[in-house]
């Protein structure tokens, strides 16, 4: 088979928010780029955030980073890298106007400045009271984020390949990357995309559960594609549950909503967060609201004739408020659970919503991996950044808006580092190891010639279902140890996946069968690192892990502070040290301490 | 909402096995939760794995899934199947080059859309901090800025289905006038000039089917009706 080969100083794989903020970084220096994206760049996943990007620009209650990273690192109950998130907060102010100057339609204040609303986590005066720093375009800063950075790469000329989905990332015999396999859709041919740098920006994998407000495209393609080349894929046990997913389906409701004071409610009409988060109440920190739902529903207190799930109230805000503020909302709520939350309260549920694990990188989008004594040695020609990275910043929790942050800055920061090592002459185009493509290959034929073999979709749901039933909002210890061996069965059954549909032009089932062998990566991951993490964290609670008073909220910093990395070789778990240093002297290191909101 | 079972009518063609196109008649069963045409759709797909069309964020907001449906263009993932009379005909966007049964060629309508420079110009340099605008101003851009890109506007109209070539059509004057309607964009005047010709902007003849098939309720004729203005008052 003939194969084509196409080289560029550098590829990215990837157009949502950290793709595109990337290539904007290399198209404006010169390089040449290739932006890979299995959809077109608008169709991306960042297009459904909803409530806003964080930054301390204090434009309407007093602000400042060191509060931003004071949240953040307790947000991530201490997991999160603290250079790494000083380095985010800090580069905030400058990425949120940046955004703003290339057109971005954030809403406004009276004054001018771009308007921003409280959100989960998110304080003033380390912990004290609510702080508006969300800056927010209506319910719809995503889209508006997103197609902004699409039309500033417009401008840039960027040079996309749309609708090509990558398949395997190529490594020469020094471990560097050098480049990635992909697939025309219009056509199924395979190319070579030869680079002296790749950069993954794929997101998230969220579709790995059964219920999750994850587009389908959410298939971890970047971090199975890593985990296939043989790098280790860190802290995958943690997993946000949104607080408000709708229920039955599982679209997403924004934090915004309580943001601008929407309340949740059991079965009685209680506003139950007050006994659980008698500080921050409804804007507690994700995984504390997520949990005290489920408690809720478990307790019998939940509403609907199954007890299944609690409301979201907002019926007190003015309808003005609501058609201002949060018009999306009120069209999702219409379409997805038949309420307008003008007259009635939406009916929600914790549901899959973010993948704080990934590829293990730095603060500067280089990914990294133990090497000797070096837990964060570099791999030379390879970086991520976005949902699909861990650099660390969400640690074991993510707060809400911070997501947005994270590709805005590490997508810059990685584009920027690309630029830098190719300029400076670091980076060189290195030969293709022989059988380039082989991996790619042998995966297309396998798909081509199985025989007898077992359903995309009996397979995918049955994963689905595994990850849903034995690693959801609450963790218990035998459902676990049960979940490892149903993963690995179901992982068995994904390697004799079978198409029908054999055609070369845009085939929908071969790409969701390698759609399909990305996400069994992540789900094995994932349950094999939360079996072994004996511990409760931020988003991983475990019942053999209880609140005690020697380990608060069940957490155990003498034995699990440290990242978890996960390789597909194998199952192979190792641990690395979480970084408790900030990367300047302008702020001390946030000490642990008990999380309580 | 029961099991029942939902029959359709779909446009099926994939070059690589037909020699043209047909129509299949096919039916599914739906499970109670399903309710949406694109939950039907993915249900269908299980049954025959050839089932092709683009999906993705399943809530309207990415613009993936648009389709003629019932005569009529729209999102599936907003359409509820229940609504449709039987048998539900699904063909592609009219006026596009079709790939594979429900998948068109969009590069006609993207091609449009970055004729317009659909990006802010201001060659000002920028602040330190973000340009200032009122809420007023800014909210002029709303019902501009929210489109998706779907093409369900320019693919339901007779002007952009003669001249695909020379006629801008609904999505890429509706970014045109987001812009225009921009107080941080100083391009005003070189975005009428790229429009001033009797085909980009005046073919418009305000059938307004744009309007009507539009799933995020925006109004593409009453900003070309802008545009055309501006036009006007610029040359008296």
């Amino acid at each position: 088979m003939k194969i084509a080969k196409l080289t560029y100083d550098a590829v990215i794989v990837g157009a949502g928010g950290a793709g595109l903020r990337a290539a904007l970084q290399l198209s404006e220096s010169g390089l040449k780029t290739a932006v890979l994206t299995k959809v077109f760049p608008t169709r991306s996943h960042t297009v459904a955030a909803q409530g806003g990007v964080a930054a301390s620009l204090g434009n309407s209650t007093e602000d400042n980073w060191h509060w931003h990273m004071y949240d953040t690192v307790k947000g991530s109950d201490w997991l999160g890298d603290q250079d790494a998130i000083e380095f985010m907060c800090k580069k905030a102010n400058e990425v949120v106007v940046e955004l703003e100057h290339y057109g971005m339609p954030f809403d406004r204040l009276d004054n001018g400045k771009i308007y921003q609303r409280p959100f989960g986590g998110h304080s003033q005066n380390y912990g004290q009271s609510p702080v508006s720093r969300s800056c927010a375009a209506a319910d719809r800063t995503g889209h508006a984020m997103l197609h902004a950075l699409y039309q500033r790469n417009v401008r840039a000329k960027t040079q996309f390949y749309v609708e090509w989905m990558a398949l395997d990332l190529i490594r020469d015999a020094d471990g560097d990357v050098v480049g990635v396999t992909a697939m025309e859709m219009e056509t199924g041919e395979v190319s070579i995309f030869h680079a002296k740098a790749v950069i993954f920006a794929t997101g998230g994998a969220g579709r790995i559960y059964y219920s999750s407000t994850n587009a389908f495209i959410n298939t971890g393609d970047g971090v199975g594609m890593a985990a296939r080349a043989g790098i280790p894929l860190e802290d995958m046990e943690f997993w946000q549950f949104h607080p408000t997913g709708v229920a039955g389906a599982g679209v997403l409701i924004t934090e915004g909503v309580r943001g601008e004071g929407g309340i949740l409610r059991n079965a009685a009409g209680e506003r139950f967060m007050e006994r659980y988060a008698p500080n921050l109440k409804d804007l507690a920190s994700r995984d504390v609201v997520s949990r005290s739902m489920v408690t809720e529903i478990n307790e019998g207190r939940g509403c609907g004739p199954d007890k299944d799930h609690v409301l979201l109230d907002i019926t007190h805000l003015s309808p003005e408020t609501i058609m201002k503020r949060l018009p999306g909302i009120r069209e999702i709520s219409i379409q997805f659970a038949g309420v307008d939350p003008i007259k009635a309260p939406i009916p929600v549920v914790p549901t899959c919503h973010y993948q704080m694990g990934g590829i293990p990188t730095n603060y500067k989008g280089q990914v990294v991996a133990p090497q000797g004594d070096n837990p964060n040695a570099p791999v030379t020609g390879f970086y991520a950044a976005g949902e699909c990275a861990c650099a660390s910043v969400h640690g074991a929790n993510r707060l809400g808006t911070n997501s947005l942050l994270d590709l805005l800055v590490f997508g810059k920061s990685a584009g920027e580092t690309v630029v830098e090592d190719i300029q400076s002459g670091n980076l060189r185009l290195k030969p293709l190891p022989e059988g380039a493509a082989d991996q790619a290959l042998a995966r297309m034929a396998r798909l081509e010639n199985q025989k007898d073999g077992t359903d995309v979709h009996e397979v995918r749901l049955a994963m689905q279902r595994t990850m849903q039933k034995h690693a959801g909002v609450f963790r218990f210890a035998d459902l676990l140890k049960e979940g490892v061996t149903r993963i690995l069965e179901v992982a068995e059954q994904a390697k004799t996946t079978e198409i029908k549909d054999k055609s070369k032009v845009w085939n929908t089932a071969r790409m969701e069968a390698l759609e399909l062998d990305n996400l069994i990566e992540v789900a094995k991951a994932t349950m094999i690192s939360a079996e072994a993490r004996k511990e409760s964290r931020g988003a991983h609670v475990r019942d053999d892990a209880p609140d005690t008073a020697e380990f608060p909220n069940g957490r155990r910093d003498d034995e699990w502070l440290k990242h978890t990395l996960w390789y597909s070789e194998d199952n192979r778990l190792d641990y690395k040290p979480v970084n408790l240093q900030p990367m300047s002297d302008d702020v001390e290191p946030i000490a642990l301490a008990k999380r309580t909101y | 909402m029961s099991k029942r079972t939902v029959q359709f009518k779909m446009y099926r063609y994939d070059p690589d096995r037909d020699e043209k196109p047909y129509m299949q008649d096919i039916s599914v069963e739906l499970e109670p939760s399903d309710k949406k045409l694109l939950d039907a759709l993915v249900r269908l797909k299980v049954k025959d794995d050839s089932m092709s069309f683009r999906r993705s964020c399943r809530e309207g907001v990415c613009g993936s899934d648009a389709m003629n449906i019932n005569g009529k263009n729209g999102l599936a993932c907003l359409t509820d199947v229940d609504s449709l009379a039987q048998p539900i005909v699904l063909r592609p966007l009219p006026g596009l080059p079709v790939i594979r049964d429900l998948i068109v060629d969009m590069t006609q309508f993207f091609k449009q859309y970055h004729s317009i420079k659909p990006y802010l110009v201001n060659d000002n340099p920028p602040p330190e901090r973000e340009r200032l605008q009122s809420p007023e101003e800014r909210e002029e851009l709303n019902g501009l800025y929210e489109c998706i890109l779907c093409a369900c506007c320019s693919t339901s109209c007779p002007s952009f289905w003669w001249n695909p070539d020379k006629f801008v059509g609904p999505a890429g004057l509706l970014a045109a006038y987001r812009f225009i309607a921009d107080t941080r964009d100083e391009a005003t005047n070189e975005r009428l000039d790229n429009l001033e010709d009797p085909y980009r902007l005046f073919r418009c003849h305000t059938i307004m089917n744009c309007v009507d098939v539009c799933p995020k309720s925006l109004n593409p004729t009453r900003a070309i009706g802008k545009i055309k203005d501006m036009m006007v008052r610029r040359a008296i």
